[in-house]
């Protein structure tokens, strides 16, 4: 979408509304769709970037610490500082989202990332004992064709989406759009279907993730005469550590 | 609000996952880099929804599924490379090459008949098998 893109939206949006109010009789929502198409495409062209609003000064704000604790994530040679920095990188877009109005976002997003796949994480670099100081292989040997595709990656988007969204005005001024009580209706009338199926999917997540991670006792022989064969090492440490879980059952 | 802000957040924070995951080597900083990939889309998913305001609210619902899958993904993540660890000690993804096909001594590819018996045991692996069952067919 060009400079004049939230013109012609808009001129569309009013002749679908007077089209609206043509054929049924004329509404509260034809004229809320009116001024709200008209508030739209005044605002839109009437600001700048040199000009920013409260909101816009703090969204960049916490978007510098955001995008700062992401860089230190992917970059930093310490694997539990990594982790960490990845909670202050997902609590900034939790901010993000209180921003852009999306309460409910907000408060998910701090309860199931930085509350439990943060600490799943951890939890995975404790368990495959990752060393606590600085590890010299956090980095493999194909960083430069990475970096080389990430800041040509971030240049052309950044490029496009500036050029496509330079004169797009969000307006932010409708409250409770993002309410929990908003987001439970929305969620709970019209997307029931696919929130039921997504409980399933977790439900077979989380079975396939205890039968993946499961030290199995009695299922083990077969496989374990199979791993004897390949080496014979491994198998007779897991055999004996099978032993002992045999035990304590 | 300009859309722009929020925009091209969303797009550094997907182009500094893309980074992690091509650039790390070891595979909990691979998914931790993807979880980056996906709260950049849910950025996006947010931005657009206020500003689209669409009636059935479809980015804010997408964004709770996007962040409802991306547990399970991280669950069964975890779950294989803590099983992976446990068979080879090692969560490193550099060295999982299992299925990588071996590099063939031979220059020139492996043309029919050129396989001597006495360059046999240099593969070694079970693809030798296979080549002598179709070099002889």
């Amino acid at each position: 979408m060009t400079a004049t893109g939230p013109v012609p939206l808009a001129t569309e949006l009013l002749s679908a509304g007077a089209h609206a109010a043509g054929a049924q009789a004329p509404t509260a929502g034809a004229n809320a769709m009116r001024t709200h198409a008209v508030t739209l495409a005044a605002e839109a062209g009437g600001r700048g970037f040199l000009s920013p609003t409260g909101v816009e000064i703090a969204f960049l704000l916490v978007g510098l610490v955001t995008l700062g604790a992401a860089i230190v994530t992917v970059t930093t040679r310490q694997l539990v500082h990594a982790a960490l920095w990845l909670v202050v990188a997902l609590g900034g877009l939790a901010v993000e989202y209180l921003l852009l109005t999306a309460e409910f976002i907000a408060w998910v997003q701090v309860l199931i990332y930085v509350g439990s796949v943060v600490v799943l994480l951890l939890f995975g670099l404790m368990l495959t004992k990752a060393p606590i100081g600085r590890s010299p292989d956090a980095d493999s040997g194909n960083r430069p064709a990475a970096l080389a595709v990430a800041v040509t990656a971030a240049v052309t988007l950044v490029w496009v989406v500036v050029d496509a969204f330079r004169t797009t005005w969000i307006d932010l001024d409708e409250a409770g759009r993002g309410s929990t009580a908003a987001t439970g209706r929305m969620l709970f009338q019209h997307w029931v279907l696919p929130f039921e199926a997504l409980s399933l999917l977790l439900l077979s997540a989380l079975v396939g993730a205890i039968v993946l991670a499961r030290r199995d006792g009695n299922g083990t022989r077969g496989r374990d005469g199979g791993r004897g064969r390949d080496d014979g090492g491994n198998a007779d440490r897991d055999s004996g550590r099978d032993g002992v879980t045999e035990e304590q059952r | 609000m300009h859309l722009a802000y929020p925009a091209v957040l969303a797009a550094l924070l997907f182009c500094t996952g893309l980074y992690g995951v091509l650039a790390r080597r070891n595979a909990i900083l691979v998914l931790m880099s993807v979880e980056l990939m996906l709260n950049a889309v849910n950025l996006n998913l947010v931005a657009f929804d206020v500003w689209l305001r669409d009636t059935l609210h479809a980015g804010q619902a997408l964004t709770l599924f996007v962040i409802t899958v991306a547990a399970a993904e991280i669950g069964i993540g975890l779950a294989i490379v803590l099983l992976v660890f446990r068979r080879r000690g090692d969560s490193g993804i550099d060295r999982l090459r299992d299925t990588a096909e071996p590099p063939d001594p031979r220059p020139g590819g492996a043309p029919d008949g050129a396989g001597t018996p006495a360059d046999e045991p240099r593969h070694g692996g079970p693809r030798t098998p296979v080549r002598k069952a179709g070099t002889t067919a």
